[in-house]
């Protein structure tokens, strides 16, 4: 407890710089990352972080020194030829995008390794920590190397934030935006370029090889969460910064774990852990609903079992035992207690020594998933003229779907009929 | 038979177009008339849809020009409104139908400035229209085809516009939809607009346009309905391609020639 008092009292100016400048880089990639997602271009992001690697080292080879500003100048060039080159490619030859993102991307990767390799080789003592770019190090973000990169990073918020509704436009439907005359050229131009930006920033910490992670992620998990866009960049600046200051604080525990890595490790935990609870679009709600869909349907069939029996005898409050149940309706015995149960709570039947029997308010539940069944069979004969003997599987499952309100045009097609295609009644509505 | 008018809405001026250097359109000479209902009709692969991207500057030209309103469209571009096919966009965009409509307002807005209060009620006043009000914070994924179809619509209309291009509005969409939109296009002729829609129903087009442009690789008749859609005209427009028309389109592409020697001129 006293080291994580320690760390948010940033008493000690290393931790401070660490800190700020993992949680600004990692926000302002994860802001950029989203229109990235949106514009369906996140391998291009991968392609940029390893164009970046040359860039960094040509800067080097030429000044001699670890200059942030010159290094930066160095990789936005390379990093932005090589989304050029990607363009040329697609547009003038036969080869698809795809394929020329990864033609481009090894390629330039290959010749910054081969800088690389060269300037280890050359004795300049200034040369230690270059590598350091290829899987990052945040803990190296201190004086003037934090103000560079943290100016870069404050830019790239103010201008999606200045540029919002042009940004959402473009990725949304660029024909349009370009009919209503807004600057499109331009507008893809500096998201590209903020793209690249965010990039060159962002390597800084977690090097080249994890920097698309940085970008895609939390967008990706953002979008778990939310169907608004401006709730989306928000999100995922959110996760991205509350990652970046989590990584600080374990390099700052633990000095031998490293800090990007670490950002990167947390932000795939919170992808996966969104992929799975996010409401409504995660598995494990998807998998609820249909598990609730199963048990309903469980239960109408149940229902509608006892009203056939009920049928027969003319008698509709009548008890009957589970084994008379299952013979009138093949199904798992486990489901059907189940099932049973579930309706006794809401008291849709009851149990008696005598067995199982609907309630009133049962009896009218069951009438209307039989009147259901009995339309659509009938819906089926008159206006898709099947024979009467093919509608009963059809109208087994659709019974537990149709609604009020298609009920009610399903009779008046049909003329408020009274029997079904076997010559069944109808129930009419109680 | 193709009829010109003075003082046109829009005028195409010998327009050709091609895609990856494949003529798909030639030499497309026609006016338009205001406060029309206009269909533009054709087979599959005529060159519908280029037609009114090549009007609305999305397809760079090898020729001609395209003037509305007797201006170029950059001077004009308040005043004419586009819609493009549904599929044209990714759906699954985390958006409402409201931020769609109100997109239609970015253009008077500018650059940098955001959407306001005056800025929703012009997108909600648009769903209105087009019956959408009851939707108007649902994800649009989460909305039918016709629904999908009409917010576009609303979009367009949130940008009060004088000249409306619509491509394909009524594909994919239900009766109900078709029924509301033609209703809601007849009321904006009848405020003085044209519209011009994209339309591949031959059934329908009779009774839905008072102009009709057929087209087949060329413009084969623009008129009034009654004179153009005639058997003969129709017989020219699906009655096969015109096998030399393609041929040539395929050996520009195919050999890499350019399509005019010349950059295309206004008048």
């Amino acid at each position: 407890m006293n080291t994580l008092w320690d760390f948010l009292s940033m008493s000690d100016a290393n931790v401070r710089f660490v800190t700020i400048g993992s949680v600004l880089l990692a926000a302002s990639s994860a802001v950029v990352g989203c229109f990235t997602v949106l514009r369906k271009r996140a391998l291009v992001g991968d392609a940029v972080a390893h164009a970046v690697l040359p860039g960094v080292c040509l800067a080097f080879i030429l000044t001699g020194e670890k200059n942030p500003l010159i290094l930066l100048l160095g990789s936005f060039l390379t990093g932005w030829l090589s989304l050029i080159i990607i363009d040329l490619v697609t547009a003038n030859s036969r080869v698809k995008e795809d394929t020329a993102i990864g033609l481009v991307l090894s390629v330039f990767f290959g010749i910054g390794i081969l800088l690389l390799t060269s300037i280890q080789h050359s004795n300049n003592e200034n040369q230690s920590g270059l590598d350091k770019f290829l899987f990052g190090s945040a803990a190296a973000l201190v004086g003037q190397d934090l103000i560079t990169f943290g100016a870069v990073a404050v830019l790239l918020l103010l201008s999606v934030l200045l540029l919002y509704k042009e940004f959402k436009l473009v990725s949304f439907d660029l024909a349009y935006a370009r009919t209503i005359g807004l600057p499109v050229r331009g507008l893809e131009l500096l998201l590209t370029t903020l793209t690249v930006l965010a990039v060159v920033v962002g390597i800084q910490s977690v090097g080249v090889v994890l920097m698309s992670a940085m970008l895609i992620t939390p967008a990706a998990a953002a979008r778990f969460w939310t169907d608004r866009l401006g709730a989306m960049v928000l999100i995922a600046a959110l996760m991205s910064a509350f990652c970046g200051a989590a990584g600080a604080y374990v390099s700052f525990t633990a000095p031998a774990m490293p800090t990007g890595p670490w950002i990167v490790m947390l932000l795939s935990l919170l992808a996966i852990v969104s992929f799975i609870l996010a409401p409504k679009k995660g598995l494990l709600a998807r998998y609820l609903m249909q598990r609730r869909l199963r048990r309903q349907m469980t239960r109408e069939n149940i229902l509608k079992t006892l009203f056939h029996l009920g049928e027969a005898k003319g008698e509709y409050e009548h008890s009957y035992s589970k084994q008379q149940i299952l013979e009138r309706r093949r199904q798992p015995l486990v489901r059907m207690k189940n099932g049973l149960n579930a309706l006794r709570r809401q008291g849709l039947v009851q149990e008696s020594s005598n067995g199982w029997a609907l309630t009133p308010p049962g009896k009218k539940e069951a009438q209307r998933i039989v009147r259901l069944h009995r339309l659509w069979e009938l819906y089926l004969t008159e206006y898709l003229h099947l024979a009467s003997d093919h509608v009963h599987e059809d109208a087994e499952s659709i019974e537990h779907v149709l609604t009020p309100e298609l009920e009610k045009r399903l009779e008046e097609l049909l003329d408020y009929p009274t029997a079904d295609p076997h010559h069944t009644i109808i129930p009419q509505q109680p | 038979m193709i009829q010109h008018v003075t003082n046109p809405v829009l005028e195409v001026h010998d327009l050709t177009v091609s895609y990856q250097r494949k003529p798909v359109l030639w030499d497309v000479d026609l006016t338009l008339p205001q406060q029309a209902l206009v269909g533009i009709i054709g087979p599959n692969g005529a060159g519908k849809s280029t037609l009114i991207k090549a009007i609305m500057g999305l397809l760079p030209l090898n020729s001609g020009f395209v003037e509305l309103f007797g201006k170029p469209l950059e001077e004009v571009r308040k005043r004419v409104s586009y819609v493009p096919q549904r599929e044209s966009v990714d759906w699954d965009f985390p958006a409402s139908a409201l931020d769609v409509a109100m997109m239609g307002t970015y253009g008077q807005l500018g650059l940098f400035r955001r959407p306001g209060s005056r800025e929703k009620k012009l997108a909600m006043e648009a769903l209105e229209k087009v019956g959408m009000q009851d939707f108007a914070h649902r994800q649009i994924s989460q909305l039918s085809g016709g629904q999908q179809q009409r917010v576009f619509l609303s979009r367009a209309l949130a940008q009060d516009a004088d000249l409306y291009l619509m491509d394909e509005p009524f594909a994919g969409v239900d009766i109900a939809t078709e029924t509301a939109i033609i209703e809601l296009l007849r009321q904006m002729r009848d405020n003085g607009k044209t519209v011009v829609v994209v339309h591949h129903d031959l059934q329908s087009a009779q009774d839905y346009f008072d102009w009709i442009i057929l087209l087949n690789m060329r413009l084969v008749a623009s008129g009034p309905t009654e004179e153009t859609l005639t058997p003969p005209l129709l017989e020219k427009t699906y009655g096969g391609r015109l096998t030399e028309l393609s041929r040539v389109s395929e050996l520009l592409q195919k050999k890499q020639f350019p399509i005019r020697e010349t950059k295309p001129t206004r008048k």
